[in-house]
């Protein structure tokens, strides 16, 4: 057997040598370690964060979590709305909900999926406080005393005897007494229980629970709160309203990525939109043929430009290299600031155009506020990253080919199609990949130039997030622009490499 | 390419004329939207074209009045300010943190080295619109969250606050440190480190004396891109950010929405400056670690 190597301190060598490069990755990593996670909170969880709020949908749930459970035995094919049952969690939940004012932010959640819920909400939140339920109080207080005894409410509802007696009241007087301190700042000891949890100790008594002090409660009048609901509107007897909370009442939904490719749920499964409401795959196709339009552009006017720097002598080169990374180093608004001015019907193009006699002063042209705009600053913003890697890649292709197909009887073109072009193949992929990336989410200066015609994707999510607050739906369209970016990011990085960014040359 | 051979025929020489012709017309509109502003700036009318005095250089069709709207607006003033409060500090967060990493994804043995390269570079891919998106949900949290359902509570939300900004722009500046900085460690003579210890050198020692001055022109030159990244960004801005920390590409952005005042152009014009300048400065930084690092400059 061979004598083991041993390393200075006795060790075997290869134990040594392990451990020496288990510290060496040790300390790599500890380098590394401080900015990974400074992104990972800074960016990767944002961006987890939004993938997130697409699919979430704890709203419906959190704002009427026992009018959800409620509808769990609803059947929508009967034709009719929901019984009294639902009508009375709908009643504890809501008047919560109004106190809390959560009941308008649900109402606009549900309004994107069918109109007119919103202000149904809102109508309710501002009645419901009003509802013909404190006869319920009067009956109970009337029969004892000890009713409208806060401190008494508060010792029933810490026995568990009592609390599994009366499950409804439990649940109504905790939430009350969690709203009276946190939205009224009270103490739930000195307050008396509102009406919705009277109303629920009367449910809970007719439905046979024994009440810690016995009332004769046959001469109460029981009130329909689905009566008192119809009564604020029509529309909480509509089976359409009561289709959507229950649809809507999952806390995780596919609506609103069905929202961003114009489809929607509906009780008999996924339809399409109304053609009125069908605007976001047309804009998705519209981002991908301006994206293309402009690489194409960028193709075409980059390469001859690489072209000329790769094969000019070094000196004039870098002269005209300036010319490339000034715009590349410019400010974006600067640039925008610069097409908006130019391209203005009195601009300056228009004003050249005119006074060389090509447009009548009468129609200047429309160079602005549509896609041609869009076009045009976005090709003069995005041309150097064209142009950058195009010219890294002819750099590497030796000049001599051309030459050796010149001499061998090419002519100028069949050299530069079969011999050169071939070759800066990759330069145009990693250019084009970089161009499109970046010119299929940009939003500043679409949103500046573009006008109403020539907006992308992203300008779409930026008013859901912005104006229209729907901000499941921003998430969504994001997540749908984020996964075509990664991919082509991963095209790039397998094409490319990451490594091999370069920056200014 | 350089000259035309005198064997050239008609063809030939028409076509190398008229190849050079479309270039100068290529470079004529990367570059002349961005000089063009320069004159138009000094206008002394309201205008966004070139008035009759100004094209006869009558000196009356000039004025500095647009320079001197920019210096005394307080909104302009304000956004100035701002612009230099943030980008100064989420520059050094990305450049300090960024160099340390960038040293250690440049060492031989990395685990996951490609996975980390791949998150850290990220920002730089994923649409700004996106990034701003999550931000302004995620900072709006008062809470970070963690696996499993944990979570630190902090006491204050991100959003609209000046360090929420900060941290937004130094995560967006990191990529181009990271690539700069590794690209400067390629050339980097990892013996010279060894040598440095070998004499007696501790790790803090050798990175101050040995590595830093070697590699400090890729670390200015990726700290200028983190700073033009901060000093020109419009869209996290705007979402992560409220009013009072609006800068100088917001009070653009919103300038040109909303009333397109000439004040823009001279604003414009300075920040055409102040690139030139960086331009020149990180030519510069260029060739000089090129030569430190004994590739001679191309």
């Amino acid at each position: 057997m061979a004598e083991q190597m041993l390393a200075a301190d006795g060790r075997p060598l290869k134990a040594s040598l392990n451990r020496a490069l288990r510290r060496q990755k040790l300390r790599a990593l500890a380098l590394i370690a401080p900015l990974l996670l400074f992104i990972l909170i800074s960016f990767v969880m944002p961006i987890a964060d939004m993938l997130f709020r697409s699919v979430e949908n704890e709203i419906v749930s959190n704002t009427l979590p026992r009018t959800v459970v409620a509808l769990e035995e609803w059947d929508a094919d009967t034709g009719e709305a929901p019984s009294e049952e639902v009508f009375s969690a709908l009643y504890t939940d809501m008047t919560l909900a109004a106190e809390y004012k959560t009941h308008t932010r649900l109402g606009s959640r549900l309004n994107y999926e069918s109109t007119g819920i919103s202000s149904l909400f809102r109508k309710s939140g501002r009645r419901v406080g009003r509802f013909d339920t404190d006869i319920y109080t009067d009956a109970f207080t009337a029969g004892d005393p000890a009713y409208g005894d806060p401190a008494r409410w508060a010792n029933w509802m810490d026995d568990g005897a009592i609390r599994t007696q009366l499950p409804k009241t439990a649940s109504a007087y905790d939430d009350w007494a969690r709203m009276i301190v946190e939205v009224e700042g009270d103490d739930p000891l000195e307050e008396e229980p509102w009406d919705f949890v009277f109303t629920a100790l009367y449910e809970d008594a007719n439905a046979g629970g024994v009440l810690p002090i016995a009332v004769d409660l046959s001469g109460v009048e029981p009130v329909s709160l689905r009566a008192q609901f119809s009564d604020v509107d029509d529309d909480w007897l509509d089976v359409d309203v009561w289709q959507t909370i229950k649809l809507y009442a999952p806390e995780y939904t596919s609506g609103y990525f069905l929202n961003s490719v114009d489809l929607m749920k509906t009780p008999e499964g996924v339809e399409a939109r109304p053609e009125n409401e069908q605007i976001y795959i047309t804009l998705f196709i519209r981002t991908l043929i301006m994206s293309l339009s402009i690489m194409g552009m960028c193709v075409l006017l980059g390469y001859p430009i690489a072209w000329l720097l790769a094969n000019l002598p070094d000196r004039t080169a870098n002269l005209l290299m300036i010319l490339v990374l000034l715009p590349f180093w410019t400010s974006l608004l600067v640039r925008t600031s610069a097409w908006k001015v130019l391209l203005q019907q009195q601009g300056v193009i228009n004003d050249v155009l005119v006074w060389i006699g090509l447009v009548s002063d009468g129609n200047r042209l429309e160079l602005i506020n549509n896609q041609t705009g869009t076009i045009i600053a976005m090709t003069h913003i995005l041309l150097p990253f064209m142009i950058l890697p195009l010219y890294s890649v002819m750099k590497t292709i030796p000049p001599s080919y051309l030459r050796a197909a010149k001499s061998l009887g090419a002519t100028n073109w069949t050299a530069f199609w079969r011999v050169y072009f071939p070759q800066s193949v990759p330069g145009i992929g990693a250019g084009c990949i970089l161009v499109f990336i970046l010119a299929i989410g940009y939003y500043i200066t679409p949103e500046l130039v573009g006008g109403t015609k020539g907006v992308f994707i992203s300008n779409r999510i930026a008013y859901h997030i912005s104006s229209s607050l729907n901000w499941g739906l921003a998430a969504a369209l994001g997540t749908i622009l984020l996964a075509v970016v990664l991919i082509l990011y991963w095209v790039y990085d397998r094409i490319v490499g990451i490594d091999n960014v370069k920056l200014g040359g | 390419m350089s000259a035309l051979p005198p064997y050239a025929t008609t063809g030939q020489r028409i076509w190398h004329y008229s190849f050079r012709v479309i270039c100068g017309l290529i470079f004529f509109f990367l570059i002349a939207p961005i000089l063009v502003i320069i004159p138009l700036s000094f206008n002394a009318e309201d205008f966004f074209t070139f008035t009759p005095e100004m094209l006869s250089f009558d000196p009356e069709g000039y004025s500095t009045k647009h320079y001197e709207d920019f210096f005394t607006n307080s909104d302009w003033q304000l956004a100035l300010r701002n612009s230099l409060k943030i980008a100064p500090v989420a520059t050094l967060l990305s450049v300090s943190l960024g160099t340390l990493a960038a040293i250690g994804l440049s060492q031989s043995h990395v685990p996951f080295r490609r996975a980390i390269m791949a998150i850290l570079i990220s920002p730089m891919i994923v649409p700004l619109i996106i990034s701003a998106t999550g931000m302004y949900f995620f900072y709006s949290n008062p809470y970070i969250p963690l696996p499993f359902g944990w979570t630190i509570e902090l006491p204050f939300t991100l959003t609209g606050t000046y360090i929420g900004v900060v941290l937004a722009h130094a995560a967006l500046g990191i990529p181009f440190v990271i690539i700069t900085v590794t690209a400067t460690l390629v050339g980097f003579d990892q013996s010279l480190t060894r040598a440095a210890a070998n004499m007696g050198a501790g790790p803090v020692t050798t990175f101050f004396r040995v590595q830093m001055p070697l590699i400090l022109p890729g670390v200015v030159s990726g700290g200028l891109f983190a700073f033009i990244t901060s000093f020109d960004e419009v869209v996290v801005v705007l979402f992560v950010g409220s009013a009072g920390q609006k800068t100088l590409p917001w009070q653009m952005f919103t300038g040109l929405r909303e009333q397109i005042s000439p004040t823009i152009l001279a604003v414009a014009t300075i920040l055409i400056t102040l690139s030139v300048i960086l331009l020149f400065v990180v030519e510069i930084l260029r060739r000089r670690s090129e030569r430190l690092r004994g590739i001679t400059p191309s």
